[in-house]
Formats: structure tokens, C-alpha cells, sequence
């Protein structure tokens, strides 16, 4: 239990649980690997941790919320709050190096670089193709013989593959 | 399921004290811990309106899009569209959020969504019908997003913090629907003689609500520096729309706009018939059990 002001080796300890805690929809990946994990500080006695969502409509961001305060509770921080930060957005680039490839020995194509408009503002180019300028590597083969065949997937974040050397289909983390 | 995996879903079992209310949201404000201030100079009352605007137009849209849902073509059509319908229900729940701290009167998003009455509704009248077929679903999302997307890109830089926030994070979204969509529309307009006509009349179908998207109003105006004047994203809007419909061999429909009501429309809480309908079924059930939880 936490009794006196949270110091700063009690907010380091409060980080590693933190940053340990698994994605609810993609738990081969922990809250730190994707980049969703903005802060964790002390405020008093209280540790507040900062979050930031994928999506706006991300429905998972109430189940992390939860899982934060509950895996927190179990290392002795009982008095912890959740906050979300919207900006900066997040980006599909603040996924780790760990990150990417955790995903891809779950099977999972890692996104590339998220496209970036020029200067703000500016008008966002339009994609009238579904041919990628960068191929997306088959995860279990490596081939770059793939196909896209959704460009949305069972959750915001992923899209759908094929991929046509080992015929196996696979989802990709959209690069956003 | 690994012991790890299952303690997220552990935790909402043990939760006790924060009963959600069943029919809304109830349990997470969007904009938890996020500084919600008004800056200043800027009109609280019109910004309030503006963000219901915002809101209400993705609110009522993503509505319509899920009940397209287990009525699409294909399986991989369904996860799009309930992808984009998710996307514009979150934008949708952070700008109500929005509106109700600048208002400033307590209410909060769930009361704005399911308590006010349909005059009170401020979005655009294109979003309020039943799309007749897929065609008509892709080219209303075409047009919804493009429009969206230049005005969300401004929006990035507007004077208040909050707004432009979740303006920044819907960019992103809206690229991924526009282009979506737009590519529905080349495989449908450049395909069959039947999909291209079908698509054809679709556009010539939503043609006469899109000039309402383009109307300045008294309410951007009170918002300098803030709000952004639709009649700005015209050029922007219209070159997008051309490019694909010129490489979908498609026309653009020389259609009047639909009507005003005594100089009033959408922007104004007058709306369509379509509206009444959809937003009954948005809102009767919340209506009927009040106070739900679960």
C-alpha cells in the first residue's frame, strides 16, 4: 500500500506495471510496445497514468483503463487515476521496434511508415488504388507477393491480407 | 486465453461502483483529464453549437451506416463500413463531450444524443436518409468524407485546443473512409453498364443536398479563428470529387439544391422527413427505460 507520498521509485515501479500491461485486442503487444502510454506520474499520493487512444472510436480504451487500474491495485497502488490525451494523434510509427516485431511472430504484418501530408494544412492525396506503393510482407513467409483483400478488419486498427506465395491470408496494422 | 489476457476482462467483472447505463455510454466521459477550458476570445455559446453541429453530423451518419449492417454484399464490406460507422461514433462522442463542457448547463453527451428533440439537431441534411443501394452508400460517403476530410484538416489548427484535437485524429480516419469510398465508386461507375448506371443515378439521388455542405453560417461566423467557413472547402472538395469521378466515367449531376424552409435547413434543426425515423430509432429505446443500468 502506498501510505506516504508517491516517490519516484514508486512511480518508476508504477511505470513498469504500466507499461506491461497487454493490449486487450492485440495481447501478443503490451500498452508501451504500441505507444498508447503517454505518462505515469505522481500527484500526491495518487498515480496518474496517461493514456491516448488509436482510434476515436476505439472501444478498448475503457478495458485498458480498467486493466491499468486493476494490475496497479495488485502491485499496491490503490489510488490511480486514467486519463486520455488526444494530441498529438497517435501514429502507427510510435509502435516499437519490440512492438513490430512481436506482432509479426503472431502472424500479424507490422505497419509501414505512416503517410504524412506535406505541410498542414494541406489537402490529404487521394488513393484511388488499392495497389500500395510499398509491398506488405507475407509475416510467416516473407514473401512480397501479397494482396490486399479488406482494407478494414475485425478492429479499427488492422486491415486484410492474402498473401499469394504461401497462399495464406494475414492482417496488417494500417499505418496511420 | 492466457491468465494475463484474461485479467483486462477479470477487472470489468469486479468493477462494481460504476454501473453504465444501458442504452449510452455512461461510463467513460471521452475527454477524461483533458483541460477543457474555453480559451479566450472565444465565444462559449457558439462553440458549443459548433461542436453539436460536428457532432450531430457524425452522429446521425454513423447511425445510418450501421444499419447497413448484415445487409452489405460481403463479409469484408460489413467490417469496413461498422469500421467507419465506429470511427464516426467516437468523433461523434468526443464532439458532444465537446459541446456539452463549453455549454457549460451539466449536460453531457449521452443527453445530447438521446434527450434532445429534432429541431435541436444541427447536422447536415445529407446524412439523415436510407441509402437506396450500395451505390448510394459509397457515393454519400464519398461525399461526406471528402467534405469532412477538408474541413477536419483545417479544423487541425483552430484556436481551440480540444476541437482541434479530435479534428488532427479524425484526419487520419477520414482518409482511410474517403479513399474507401472512393474506390468503391471507380469499381462501380467504370464496371458494368448496370453498376454505372446505378452509381450514376445514385450521385444524381444526393446531389442536391451537397451545396448545403458549402453554406456559411451565423455560427461560424461568431467563431473566428476557431470555426472554418464551408464555403472555403468548395475548391478542395470539388477537385477530389472530379478526380474520381472522372476516372469512375461518371458525370457530375447538374442537380438545384434541395430547398430551404423559410431560409432554414439542416444547420438550422430542419430537416428531412428521413430524419424523424432515424432518429426514433437512435433514440426510443434510451427514452423508454431512462434509467437502466447493468
Amino acid at each position: 500500500m502506498v501510505t506516504a507520498s508517491v516517490r519516484a521509485a514508486a512511480v518508476q515501479a508504477a511505470r513498469q506495471v504500466a507499461e506491461a500491461v497487454p493490449d486487450p485486442e492485440l495481447p501478443m503487444v503490451t500498452l508501451a510496445d504500441l505507444g498508447i502510454l503517454r505518462g505515469v506520474a505522481a500527484e500526491g499520493e495518487r498515480v496518474v497514468v496517461t493514456i491516448t487512444p488509436t482510434y476515436s472510436g476505439c472501444p478498448a480504451l475503457r478495458e485498458i483503463a480498467h486493466d491499468l487500474r486493476y494490475r496497479l491495485g495488485q502491485a499496491g497502488f490503490t489510488d490511480v487515476i486514467v486519463r486520455t490525451e488526444l494530441a498529438p494523434a497517435w501514429s502507427s510509427d510510435w509502435i516499437t521496434a519490440e512492438g513490430r516485431s512481436k506482432l509479426r511472430t503472431a502472424g500479424i504484418a507490422p505497419p509501414g511508415p505512416a503517410r504524412r501530408r506535406q505541410a498542414p494544412p494541406g489537402p490529404v492525396p487521394l488513393t484511388l488504388t488499392a495497389t500500395r506503393r510499398e509491398p506488405v510482407p507475407c509475416p510467416r513467409c516473407g514473401s512480397a507477393d501479397t494482396t490486399q483483400t479488406a482494407a478494414f478488419g475485425a478492429t479499427a486498427c488492422k486491415a486484410l491480407f492474402r498473401c499469394d506465395a504461401c497462399r495464406e491470408p494475414f492482417e496488417y496494422v494500417k499505418e496511420i | 486465453m492466457t491468465e494475463d489476457e484474461f485479467a483486462a476482462y477479470q477487472s470489468l467483472a469486479e468493477d462494481v461502483e460504476d454501473h453504465r447505463w444501458a442504452f449510452g455510454t455512461g461510463f467513460t466521459d471521452p475527454l477524461e483529464g483533458i483541460d477543457a477550458s474555453v480559451p479566450d476570445g472565444v465565444d462559449a455559446a457558439a462553440l458549443a453549437t459548433y461542436c453539436l453541429m460536428l457532432g450531430d453530423d457524425a452522429l446521425i451518419y454513423s447511425h445510418r451506416l450501421q444499419q447497413w449492417m448484415t445487409h452489405l454484399p460481403e463479409l469484408e464490406e460489413e467490417t469496413a463500413v461498422a469500421n467507419i460507422a465506429l470511427d464516426l461514433l467516437g468523433q461523434a462522442r468526443m464532439l458532444l463531450a465537446r459541446a456539452g463542457l463549453a455549454e457549460g448547463a451539466g449536460r453531457q453527451e449521452d443527453r445530447l444524443a438521446f434527450f434532445r428533440e429534432e429541431n435541436e439537431f444541427r447536422n447536415v441534411r445529407l446524412v439523415e436518409a436510407l441509402d437506396a443501394d450500395f451505390a448510394e452508400l459509397t457515393g454519400r460517403l464519398l461525399v461526406f468524407s471528402a467534405w469532412r476530410l477538408a474541413l477536419f484538416g483545417r479544423l487541425a489548427a483552430a484556436r481551440d485546443p480540444v476541437l482541434a484535437a479530435i479534428a488532427a485524429k479524425g484526419v487520419n480516419e477520414l482518409s482511410y473512409h474517403r479513399d474507401y469510398a472512393a474506390q468503391w465508386v471507380v469499381r462501380l461507375g467504370d464496371g458494368t453498364r448496370l453498376s454505372h448506371d446505378k452509381m450514376q443515378a445514385a450521385l444524381r439521388a444526393i446531389w442536391p443536398l451537397v451545396d448545403e455542405l458549402f453554406r456559411a453560417d451565423d455560427v461560424v461566423a461568431a467563431l473566428p479563428g476557431v470555426a472554418v467557413d464551408p464555403g472555403e472547402l468548395r475548391a478542395e472538395v470539388g477537385a477530389v470529387l472530379d478526380t474520381v469521378l472522372a476516372a469512375a466515367t461518371l458525370d457530375r449531376p447538374q442537380a438545384a439544391p434541395m430547398a430551404q424552409v423559410a431560409g432554414k435547413s439542416g444547420r438550422d434543426g430542419v430537416h428531412t422527413e428521413a430524419f424523424g425515423y432515424v432518429l426514433a430509432e437512435l433514440q426510443s429505446l434510451a427514452r423508454a427505460h431512462p434509467d437502466a443500468t447493468w
